[in-house]
């Protein structure tokens, strides 16, 4: 760790260290060492009794201990070779893990599901596009597309819409009733989907009409004299009563975001504006509007990416029953409910081609913005 | 005279908005921490609101925590209370997986990601531009289309349902972003902090652990409480790869079964999903600065 690597010592010790074959053993051992003690760990965390905690401190520490361990490891081993070897090595141990991983969980997966596309149920018999014939046109992946489209577009529009509307309007107000306000509207953000559901699934229950209502929403209702409802068995409005929980989560990153945006016009412009007689309607859309059009570009774009492959709420409220599908569940339907894995694997591409436009948008917007800085 | 009512109308109306809707958004969760504390009996039969309606005849207590946390013990009254099939819940169990997945895949993402960003960002070598543009296009890939072939390399190596099998798969998920961003980061560094100590004979890995890992730790902090976060929340990967055995089932998945086993104990269910949510917001409140920080630098995953 402590050699220079720059400066090249000279040649005659470094020959004499190479052809060291004592030197050359320790190298193997060292390597040979760590990497039998990490997998007397793997056998031990999978087959070991001890207490749970015990089990998951002693992981813990194999986890993050190992793969710091390994690192320096491999430094090691390359600091054994000669200084241009050495150079050549250096970038491996950087990229090379992160290279690796990427290529193995996503580059070559990517190759992979395509092929398993165009094969059937096990993967065994070639059927050509059929998978995709199911893909666009069963009952399940059109009503899914339906409901993937109000997401998107209920979603994403609620979302962005409310997160503007409260970061304009917190922008006017006293600081320390500003930061408590953006505290409560973005704590969602640290909730699981499955929890929101769980909180929004009780908003939603239903009692027969006569008994108490438990749901604030029907509990809302009856006191207003309507008939208490079961909504989520609502077709075809019980979509937009899962989209109010993503609504829900996804306001407070909007929000943050935007505020942040609407704090970085400078104070002068907005001044002008009003000097020239500007009331504050049109201050909103001629000048702070255009300003932050490219922050309300990436925050709209992050939201439908999260949308185009909403997963947990559907899986946790409905179970993409109730004419409520979409399509990353769809896709989970077909791999571990039906194992249909040509299905499951035509869905996952037709989620990336969904994907991609959007992401290469949100990506160039990002960096236009990070240049701006 | 006319205009300051017309801006104290405005101003009214400015609060009045903001604290209706914030009123509007913290309802379900305030819905959710009362009735955990309340018995499953009363859960049922009257709404929550009531209890703030007569405070004193409430009836609060920790009881639903201490049975789903398996706590109870041989407490007769808890006993009484815990139906058939109930003493099963202990979401303890669940607390420690969740955190066994959870402290390790927020790290190692984070390691691999920094050592990888150093070295696209200061390493000269054939093809590094080449390879950190693939890094970032891989960001469009979603995770789904991995599931399959990931899950079955896991069942040929034996890692399915292992946490390193999930430690690795979440890092895979997680890396084109954090790269991304920690390039960002490291590579707007000033060059000569690099070019002094590279006179002083230091190697790239002296450089990287010394300099720049103390020097990045904003950066490296908004990622890791962004991934932790959502590691914390995940439900898909967790399903796919770890699968259903109660030694290594996370909080996510526990709770969905309960929604489906347990779907009228609201009692229960709403303590659990407390349980569930209660390290992230500790995180979320204790760390919200950093948070907001890495939001504005685009830690959101797509």
């Amino acid at each position: 760790m402590q050699h220079a690597e720059e400066i090249d010592r000279p040649p005659g010790i470094l020959r004499g260290f190479a052809t060291n074959l004592g030197h050359m053993l320790v190298s193997l051992l060292i390597p040979v060492v760590t990497f039998v003690v990490l997998w007397r760990g793997f056998i031990f965390l999978r087959d070991g009794q001890a207490p749970q905690w015990i089990m998951a401190i002693v992981a813990i520490v194999w986890g993050v201990g190992g793969a710091m361990a390994l690192f320096l490891v491999a430094n090691w081993v390359i600091e054994q070779f000669p200084p241009s070897w050495r150079r050549r090595l250096t970038p491996f141990i950087f990229v090379g893990p992160a290279l690796v991983i990427l290529a193995w969980y996503l580059f070559i997966p990517t190759l992979r599901t395509f092929y398993a596309s165009l094969f059937d149920a096990n993967g065994k018999n070639f059927v050509g596009l059929e998978n995709y014939v199911y893909a666009f046109t069963s009952k399940a992946m059109t009503e899914s597309f339906r409901n993937n489209l109000i997401w998107l577009v209920v979603g994403t529009g609620f979302s962005t819409g409310f997160g503007l509307l409260i970061a304009v309007l917190a922008d006017r107000t006293n600081p320390a009733f500003e930061t408590f306000i953006k505290a409560l509207i973005f704590m969602p953000m640290a909730i699981s989907m499955v929890g929101a559901s769980v909180i929004w699934k009780f908003m939603y229950e239903f009692r027969p009409p006569g008994a108490d209502q438990i749901g604030v929403l029907n509990a809302v209702v009856t006191a207003l004299g309507g008939k208490p409802q079961a909504w989520l068995l609502m077709q075809p409005w019980n979509t937009l009563f899962l989209v109010a929980i993503l609504i829900w989560l996804q306001t407070g990153y909007a929000m943050v975001i935007i505020s942040a945006a609407i704090k970085g016009i400078p104070g002068e412009l907005l001044e002008a504006g009003r000097i020239d007689g500007a009331n504050e309607v049109q201050v909103f859309f001629k000048i702070i509007i255009p300003h932050i059009r490219g922050t309300l570009v990436t925050v709209s774009t992050t939201i439908i990416l999260f949308t185009l492959k909403i997963f947990d709420i559907v899986q946790s409220m409905t179970g993409g029953n109730f004419g409520t599908q979409v399509i990353a569940n769809e896709q989970y339907t077909q791999m571990f409910r039906a194992f249909h894995f040509g299905r499951g694997a035509a869905i996952a591409i037709v989620l990336l081609v969904a994907v991609i436009p959007v992401m290469y948008y949100n990506l160039r917007q990002f960096a236009q913005q990070t240049e701006a800085f | 005279m006319a205009a300051k009512g017309k801006n104290l109308l405005g101003k009214i109306f400015v609060y009045g908005v903001l604290i209706i809707i914030a009123a509007l958004w913290t309802t379900p969760t305030i819905g959710l921490l009362v009735s955990s504390f309340r018995s499953g009996d009363d859960v049922v039969s009257s709404g929550w609101w009531t209890v703030f309606r007569n405070p004193a005849g409430a009836n609060l207590s920790f009881d639903n925590y201490r049975i789903v946390l398996g706590a109870a013990g041989e407490d007769p009254r808890l006993q009484e209370k815990i139906r058939k099939g109930q003493e099963e819940i202990n979401l303890f169990g669940a607390v420690l997986n969740s955190m066994t997945v959870t402290i390790p895949a927020t790290m190692i993402p984070i390691l691999i990601a920094a050592f990888a960003a150093y070295g696209f960002a200061w390493i000269q070598f054939p093809g590094r531009r080449m390879f950190f543009i693939s890094v970032v296009a891989l960001l469009v890939v979603p995770l789904q289309i991995a599931l399959i072939p990931i899950l079955k390399d896991y069942i040929a190596f034996g890692l399915s349902g292992t946490f390193l099998g999930i430690w690795l798969a979440h890092t895979g998920f997680g890396l084109p972003l954090a790269i991304y961003l920690l390039y960002n980061y490291i590579s707007s560094l000033p060059r000569d902090i690099f070019e002094s100590a590279f006179i002083d004979g230091a190697s790239h890995f002296t450089i990287f652990t010394r300099l720049i890992l103390p020097l990045s730790v904003p950066a490296l902090a908004s990622f890791a409480i962004f991934q932790f976060v959502w590691v914390w929340n995940d439900l898909l990967v967790a399903l796919v790869f770890l699968g259903a055995r109660p030694e290594v089932e996370v909080l996510t998945q526990r709770l969905l079964g309960m929604l489906g086993t347990f779907g009228t104990d609201w009692h229960l269910l709403t303590a659990g999903a407390f349980v569930s949510m209660f390290f992230p917001l500790l995180v979320f409140f204790s760390l919200q600065r950093y948070f907001v920080r890495g939001l504005l630098t685009g830690a959101v995953k797509g």
